[in-house]
């Protein structure tokens, strides 16, 4: 009885499971999935080479200041930092006066001590940084209805990190011409911009970096092109995604040297240990070399009495 | 005790005679791993896993009692309380990333470890119950890996939450009472995080007891080895220190170097990018998978796409649920008498084809839903089985 039910119970899924199957397969034979245009003209992130990537991977902390510039001056008019200190700012290689002079050339919401009514006060370096819109529905207003997401984390938060970031910022174009030819209906709406690199082909971030030297950077740095402030400002965001990604590869190394020392020296007792116990586990054998050894020096053993 | 020839403990020094005639606790850890333990001198290094995951469930109690010391579990503070930890904790990315990969590398160790007893036939009596417990430790795990990656409460601990709470819902009449409850709401809010993490702080503690009762009950029989057949003496075994010790020791170390790889080298490598967003309830990501280790039981859900008497959601609930429970019955269905696979070219041909098949199903699990991978299952998405 029991194995009759467990019979039909079985054949049930297998057949569910088979019918499920076949529904798929002819759907998608009869209406194979519609292309869409994302899925056509959507491109991975071009490559970008930043002095942290790796496993010795370490700060260009000049490149660093240069993006946090391309941040402040640029980015920061719609995009929050909110997870980040001026203090951090250590990181970077400022040293404490020049974290209080950043920290005070930035005005954070406060109280007046004297009404209760809302102000701002100077910022000092545990402030973190403020942000450019009240919340988050002044935010949409200002941007079409697209809210500017904070990037603290955004390297992290998106497939393909900080090359990502770089081929958005680079990647602003017109829209293909064979793309409208292909999918009449989808044209960049108004208020919208075309980018490749973007999931769903456009973003309502209108192109940040449009010219060469839109930032001045100080002497001895490289020409601020345009592709140099969106790579300066990559590297920045790797930053402030993980501003202990050095110390991690740093104690990484330290740790793997020292596990596989350990794992060598434990291997080493192992065969040691083992050495003993081994032999007695199983004959290994006549073409065993220890065997062959043996019967050898038996073989002559024998011989010297004979002869 | 375990086998007739073990050795009893005899205390070498008048203080351990004293402390064992009044707690026999060196006794214990004699008979559990010292000399009192006799093992089979033939074993390979698929034995190795069952201390790797004893290890990983160290590493993870340890790592997760300092995470809950820094963490909040408030719908709004728990992400930032997360990236506290690892911008201003002192070395709080390591622990972070120690526990989080320390997750996916128990999983690795367990997997192993499960597919080494059922190719040895190590579930065979006399070791049923120890087969048993494992399978409890292991849907214990997956409790608390799915509770556990909720905490951070980025976008896919939201919406994970959201679509594995779903499941209840496909039970008909008591599932949705069922989900809320569970819930402590009709989605997942601040009632939820704070009960999954209460649970995820408890159930590592629950595991380490059932961990204690499948040793105890493996001692009894002593260990199954490579060729299946009962160890006949002594002489067929060696204790287990400092033999097995040493033979644990430097695979420990190798298991933990590829660890510390991905720990300080690529530590988000098993992770989901969208993970690092905080949870929004208005927006849905794109693709919602789980953690790899659910992959193939996320595929299974998704396989069963018509209705037939019972809905397609059902089908694959019962399925999925049912791919574990069947296992419990394995000792009973498996009534062959050989337990190692090596002596068995039917049985070995059939394991290697669920080998492939899990395979193929963490993959399908993993992959976007769409309609040319034929796991594609038209799940109502969690919004609409809510409403409905
Ligand atoms: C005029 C305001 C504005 C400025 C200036 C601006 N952004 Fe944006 N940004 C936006 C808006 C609005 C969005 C949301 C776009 C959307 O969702 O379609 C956005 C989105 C983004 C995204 C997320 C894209 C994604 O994958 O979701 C990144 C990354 C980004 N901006 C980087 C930058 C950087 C770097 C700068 C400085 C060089 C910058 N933005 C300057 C308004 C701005
Ligand atoms: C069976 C053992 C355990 C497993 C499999 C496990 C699994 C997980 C997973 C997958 C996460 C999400 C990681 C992330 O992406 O951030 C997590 C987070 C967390 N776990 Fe555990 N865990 C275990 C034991 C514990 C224990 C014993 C504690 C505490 C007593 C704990 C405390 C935490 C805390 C506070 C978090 C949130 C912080 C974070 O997201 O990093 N865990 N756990």
């Amino acid at each position: 009885m029991v194995r009759i039910i467990a019979f039909f119970v079985g054949l049930g899924f297998a057949g569910v499971l088979l019918w499920s199957f076949v529904v798929n397969l002819y759907d998608n034979i009869t209406e194979p999935p519609a292309p869409t245009a994302e899925h056509e003209f959507h491109r991975e992130p071009k490559e970008l080479h930043l002095a942290s990537d790796g496993p010795f991977g370490k700060w260009d902390k000049a490149q660093l200041q240069r993006g946090f510039q391309v941040y402040k001056e640029v980015c920061a008019a719609c995009h929050s930092l909110e997870r980040v200190a001026f203090r951090d700012l250590a990181g970077l290689g400022y040293n404490e006066a020049e974290i209080k002079a950043i920290a005070k050339s930035y005005d954070v919401p406060s109280i007046n001590p004297d009404t209760g009514e809302p102000a701002t006060r100077k910022g000092i370096p545990a402030d973190y940084f403020p942000k450019p819109y009240a919340n988050e529905t002044a935010g949409r207003a200002a941007n079409n209805n697209a809210y500017p997401p904070d990037l603290s984390l955004i390297t992290k938060a998106r497939e393909g990190g900080a090359a990502y970031i770089y081929s958005l910022l680079t990647g602003y174009q017109n829209q293909p011409t064979e793309l409208l030819k292909q999918f009449p209906d989808v044209k960049t709406p108004e208020g919208l911009h075309y980018n490749p690199y973007f999931a769903n082909l456009n973003i309502a971030m209108p192109k940040p970096i449009v010219s060469d030297g839109q930032v001045t950077y100080g002497e001895g740095a490289p020409a601020a092109t345009v592709d140099q402030m969106a790579k300066d400002v990559s590297a920045f965001l790797v930053w402030t995604a993980e501003p202990k990604l050095v110390n991690r590869h740093r104690a990484g190394m330290a740790v793997l040297i020292f596990l596989i020392m350990a794992t060598v020296l434990g291997y080493m007792a192992y065969q040691n240990i083992w050495a003993s116990a081994k032999r007695k586990v199983a004959p290994k054998g006549p073409l065993d070399p220890d065997n062959q050894a043996k019967r050898e020096a038996a073989k002559a053993e024998a011989g010297g009495i004979a002869g | 005790m375990s086998f007739a020839w073990a050795k009893p403990y005899e205390p070498k020094t008048d203080i351990g005679r004293w402390i064992d005639e009044r707690l026999p606790l060196p006794r214990l850890v004699y008979g559990a791993i010292g000399g009192g333990y006799p093992v089979p001198r033939n074993l390979n290094y698929f034995w190795n896993f069952g201390v790797l995951s004893g290890l990983f469930l160290t590493i993870q109690i340890v790592t997760g009692i300092v995470l809950a010391m820094h963490y909040y579990s408030y719908a709004d503070g728990a992400f930032t309380s997360v990236e506290r930890i690892m911008r201003d904790v002192n070395a709080g990315w390591l622990i972070r990333y120690a526990h989080a990969n320390g997750a996916s590398f128990f999983f690795v160790a367990v997997y192993i470890h499960i597919f080494r007893g059922l190719y040895y036939g190590s579930y065979k009596a006399p070791r049923e119950l120890v087969w048993m417990l494992g399978l409890v430790i292991y849907l214990l795990m997956m409790a608390t890996a799915f509770l556990g990656y909720v905490l951070p409460w980025g976008q896919m601990s939201y919406w994970g939450a959201q679509v594995i709470t779903g499941f209840f819902s496909a039970f008909p009449l008591v599932g949705e009472p069922i989900r809320v409850w569970l819930l402590g709401g009709y989605a997942p809010d601040q009632a939820a995080l704070t009960r999954f993490f209460s649970l995820h702080y408890l159930l590592p503690f629950v595991i380490a007891g059932v961990v204690i009762l499948h040793i105890w009950s493996l001692h009894i029989p002593g260990s199954n080895n490579p060729t299946g057949v009962d160890v006949k003496d002594e002489k067929d075994t060696l204790p287990f220190h400092p033999f097995y010790t040493a033979k644990d020791g430097w695979f420990v170390g190798a298991f933990l170097t590829v660890y510390a790889v991905f720990v300080f080298f690529m530590p988000n490598a098993l992770g989901h990018a969208d993970n690092y967003i905080p949870a929004n309830p208005l927006a849905t990501p794109a693709h919602i998978v789980p953690e790899w280790y659910f992959w193939p039981f996320y595929a299974i859900l998704r396989a069963f796409t018509v209705d037939f008497i019972l809905p397609a959601k059902l089908w694959g609930v019962l399925a999925m649920f049912g791919s574990i429970l069947l296992l419990f019955f394995l000792p009973w269905l498996d009534r062959s008498p050989v337990r190692s696979g090596n002596y068995r070219p039917v049985f070995k041909r059939f394991y290697l084809l669920l080998v492939v098949d899990v395979l193929v199903l963490g993959w399908c699990g993993g992959a976007p839903r769409n309609r040319s991978t034929s796991a594609s299952a038209r799940l109502p998405p969690p919004t609409i089985s809510r409403t409905s």
